[in-house]
């Protein structure tokens, strides 16, 4: 086969030409039971099972269980029957849900358009990321490297150019590797799966088309479609024969997982001395809201609570929040408000240590809108900071941003200079 | 002091003056009370919260003269409460007694001293129908703004032009504009006040017995920021002052579009009752969204997946399509504001504020008396 199959030595060089495949899927290898062990080095090549609970059933299980035929899913019964030395340990739910928030944050360092799928996976479109680096290949290996290093877990990574393809090369990377689907090699990759390698074919629908005689991805393929649509619906059909060529118009969109907490969206900054200084405090609250608004929209949330927070020298820490009328997610507006609270407080030189701006009562912008007032322009900051997003999405963070945050050394020298 | 006044003509007398009095007189408890006093043209009562005073002058023997300051409140409860044989009200001491066929009242009084002296009326500038003022004062209101935060935009806009008088409101999401024909005293008067607009809808609502209604402006440079209305009916005279809002209100005349590429005229009431329906399922900061299109206008409104609803009207177009979206109260507050048969909605992008006018009927041309302009709610993303 043709496309490349690299796994656990991370250094080794790129074979396979990944030139136009912008779709990232990142798994966690075996989730539930790679956490569950990270601190238990002496489970490490056991067959450790993780479930039980109410419902008793399987939720993960580690690759020396499955050598038993212990599958996700499976009641707790039948796999004990099947794997009798297996050690059964229950979920720590709060320990899955911070190690998939910081996954997630992981993702978004490269791309905002992080769309998971579950706790342990998500699509990554990468096409805004490739000027900061070389390849999606290169992103890839940088993603596993850094939650190997950061969260002690291992996953697997597929590299294409559609979302389904990517997926089916994750799974194929599995445990612990790295799969490129090439532009070129999508037939050869797709063809000899079976069926059931196909997004959206379950046990049903792999039934259905057992029936009809098709087994692998290149039978689907090769029917008419007509033929499909006869017996799986005009809409299956269609979708399984566009799949099984590769086409896939599913889009990647950006959006917080079911874990991570929806209803705000914060950053703050702890400075490198603490300062008295009020415009520091300010021009960094500027940035800050300049980072929360841009991660608000790639989110597509907005939000009309605005909270700042102040943390002193003595580690005290003053919290002030207010509530817009209306929803919002662009810089000016929130740091309006940021600023605000600030100086609201009223400090007379107290030393800080750092400061939040957060945005709370977040709700999907698509439903959230705006009442237009009668004295503004018809076009106005949200529409120049979409532009900005996109130029800093191609471009990097330092692309576009207020000129308060500029710093004189990042000027191009020369400009500095009066005519 | 003893007099006896018609039940009816009491009634309505005080119910009018405890309009004026605070709910809560704080640190001034005289506030709460009403001055009852007899004159040369029977019994006069007032009232006064330092921002409004009233003041009702009405028919009644007098027998012996004197003045009274009694709880407002009591004394609009107890005159509302009683049955229909003349009143008469004495003073007894401390007490005010109060007797109406075998129903007897004694009030507590207050000391008539420490009541504060009603502002004085200022000069009458000009005279209108008080019907028409108060209709006018109705639909001016739509648009006035609420937020006590920006006092200048919960006020009322008057402005006068010779013999045009302008009622303008705005909350900076919608505008009203209201013109109307007047009689000025002296025929070149130009002047403005900006009057709060709850004070002006209410008065102008409890002045319209009188048929002309007199409007009173102080001198501008004065420093009597003052407006005053009056009105004389048989159940007797009324003034009413108030305190007109400091500061500048923003030029929004201006605001309405010259021309308009879109026009839609649509059954006013048709429209208001799939307004209304559809409405229903629109929550809170969703819009109703009007699509223009084809002969017909659609509203549709949703909560997420939890709920949508549409519906569609005939509508006589003219221009492009468009599908703008409004906050169904706003919509559904100026279209109230609408008196003819029909609306003309006269709007340029979905992005930018749609003009409302009365129409009677769909071959009249748009009556631009009253104005209404109402910015869209925009999707964001």
């Amino acid at each position: 086969m043709s496309w490349s199959r690299r796994s656990r030595p991370r250094s080794e060089t790129a074979a396979a030409d990944d030139a136009g495949c912008t779709v990232v899927h990142v798994d966690m290898d075996a989730f539930y039971a790679s956490v569950a062990i990270r601190d238990r080095p002496e489970l490490r090549d056991a067959p450790v099972i993780v479930g039980g609970g109410h419902r008793g059933v399987v939720l993960s299980a580690t690759y020396a269980a499955r050598v038993y035929g212990v599958r996700s899913a499976m009641s707790m019964t039948r796999a004990r029957r099947l794997c009798p030395q297996a050690v059964v340990i229950a979920p720590d739910f709060a320990c899955l849900s911070a190690v998939s928030a910081a996954v997630m944050e992981t993702f978004r360092s490269v791309t905002p358009i992080v769309e998971p799928l579950s706790m342990d996976e998500a699509f990554l479109d990468v096409s805004g990321s490739l000027r900061r680096f070389s390849s999606p290949t290169a992103i890839g290996e940088h993603l596993r490297a850094r939650i190997a290093d950061e969260q002690r877990i291992t996953c697997s990574v597929g590299v294409a150019s559609t979302p389904q393809l990517a997926k089916m090369a994750s799974r194929q990377a599995k445990p612990d590797g790295l799969v490129v689907v090439p532009v070129t090699e999508v037939t050869a990759f797709l063809h000899p799966q079976g069926v059931e390698e196909l997004w959206g074919v379950g046990e049903k629908t792999a039934a259905a088309l057992h029936r009809l005689g098709l087994r692998t991805i290149a039978d689907v393929a090769h029917t008419p479609v007509e033929v499909l649509q006869r017996a799986m619906g005009p809409r299956v059909g269609a979708r399984l024969h566009a799949l099984a060529w590769g086409d896939d118009d599913r889009r990647i969109v950006a959006k917080r997982g079911a874990d991570e907490p929806e209803h705000s969206i914060g950053a703050d900054e702890t400075f490198g001395r603490d300062t008295d200084d009020p415009d520091v405090v300010l021009r960094e609250l500027l940035r800050l809201s300049t980072k929360v608004a841009a991660r608000m929209r790639a989110a597509h949330v907005s939000g009309r609570t605005i909270t700042v927070r102040v943390r002193f020298s003595d580690f005290t820490t003053l919290t002030r929040s207010r509530t817009l009328g209306n929803f919002t997610a662009v810089t000016p507006e929130i740091y309006a408000t940021a600023a605000d609270l600030f100086t609201g407080l009223g400090l007379q030189r107290a030393r800080i240590r750092l400061v939040g701006v957060r945005v709370e009562g977040l709700r999907d912008a698509v439903v959230a809108t705006r009442q237009l007032r009668l004295d503004e322009r018809p076009f106005g900051w949200e529409d120049a900071e979409r532009a900005v997003d996109r130029a800093v999405h191609r471009f990097g963070r330092y692309a576009v941003r207020p000129a308060t945050l500029l710093e004189p050394s990042v000027a191009p020298s020369g400009q500095s200079q009066a005519p | 002091m003893k007099i006896r006044v018609e039940r009816d003509v009491l009634a309505e007398a005080v119910a009018w003056t405890a309009r004026s009095i605070p709910a809560r007189p704080g640190t001034l408890p005289q506030l709460s009370g009403i001055l009852v006093k007899t004159g040369a043209d029977g019994l006069t009562l007032s009232g006064f919260d330092y921002e409004t005073s009233a003041l009702v002058t009405v028919p009644a023997d007098v027998a012996d003269d004197g003045q009274v300051l009694v709880s407002g409140r009591l004394l609009a409860d107890i005159s509302r409460a009683l049955p229909v044989k003349p009143v008469d009200i004495s003073v007894d001491g401390a007490k005010l007694a109060v007797t109406c066929g075998s129903s007897r009242f004694s009030l507590q009084t207050m000391p008539v001293d420490d009541y504060p002296a009603l502002p004085e009326m200022p000069a009458v500038a000009g005279t209108v129908d008080g019907q028409m003022f108060a209709a006018a004062v109705g639909q001016a209101v739509t648009a006035a703004g609420r937020d006590d935060m920006l006092p200048v935009l919960t006020g009322v806009k008057v402005e006068i032009e010779a013999s045009t008088l302008s009622l303008l409101a705005t909350d900076r999401f919608r505008l009203s504009l209201r013109e109307l024909e007047w009689q000025p005293d002296q025929p070149d008067l130009t002047a403005t006040a900006l009057v709060p607009a709850r004070v002006l809808a209410e008065t102008a609502r409890s002045l319209t017995a009188g048929g002309e209604l007199s409007i009173a402006l102080g001198s501008p440079g004065s420093g009597e920021g003052l407006i005053g209305f009056e009105s004389t009916a048989s159940g007797g005279n009324r003034r009413t002052t108030t305190r007109l809002i400091e500061g500048a209100f923003p030029n929004v005349r201006q605001l309405f579009p010259a021309t308009s590429d879109i026009t839609a005229q649509v059954d006013v009431a048709a429209l208001i009752d799939s307004a209304k329906r559809v409405a229903l399922v629109a929550g809170r900061n969703t819009p109703i969204r009007l699509t223009f299109t084809d002969g017909m206008v659609t509203l549709e409104a949703g909560n997420g997946e939890e709920a949508q609803a549409s519906e569609s009207l005939e509508a006589t177009l003219s221009g492009g399509d468009i599908s703008i979206g409004f906050n169904p109260t706003y919509l559904l507050d100026g279209l109230g504001a609408i008196t003819g048969s029909h609306v003309h909605i006269a709007m340029t992008q979905p992005a930018r504020p749609a003009a409302f006018a009365s129409m009677s009927g769909t071959d009249a041309s748009p009556d631009l008396d009253f104005r209404y302009l109402l910015m869209p709610l925009r999707m964001q993303g």
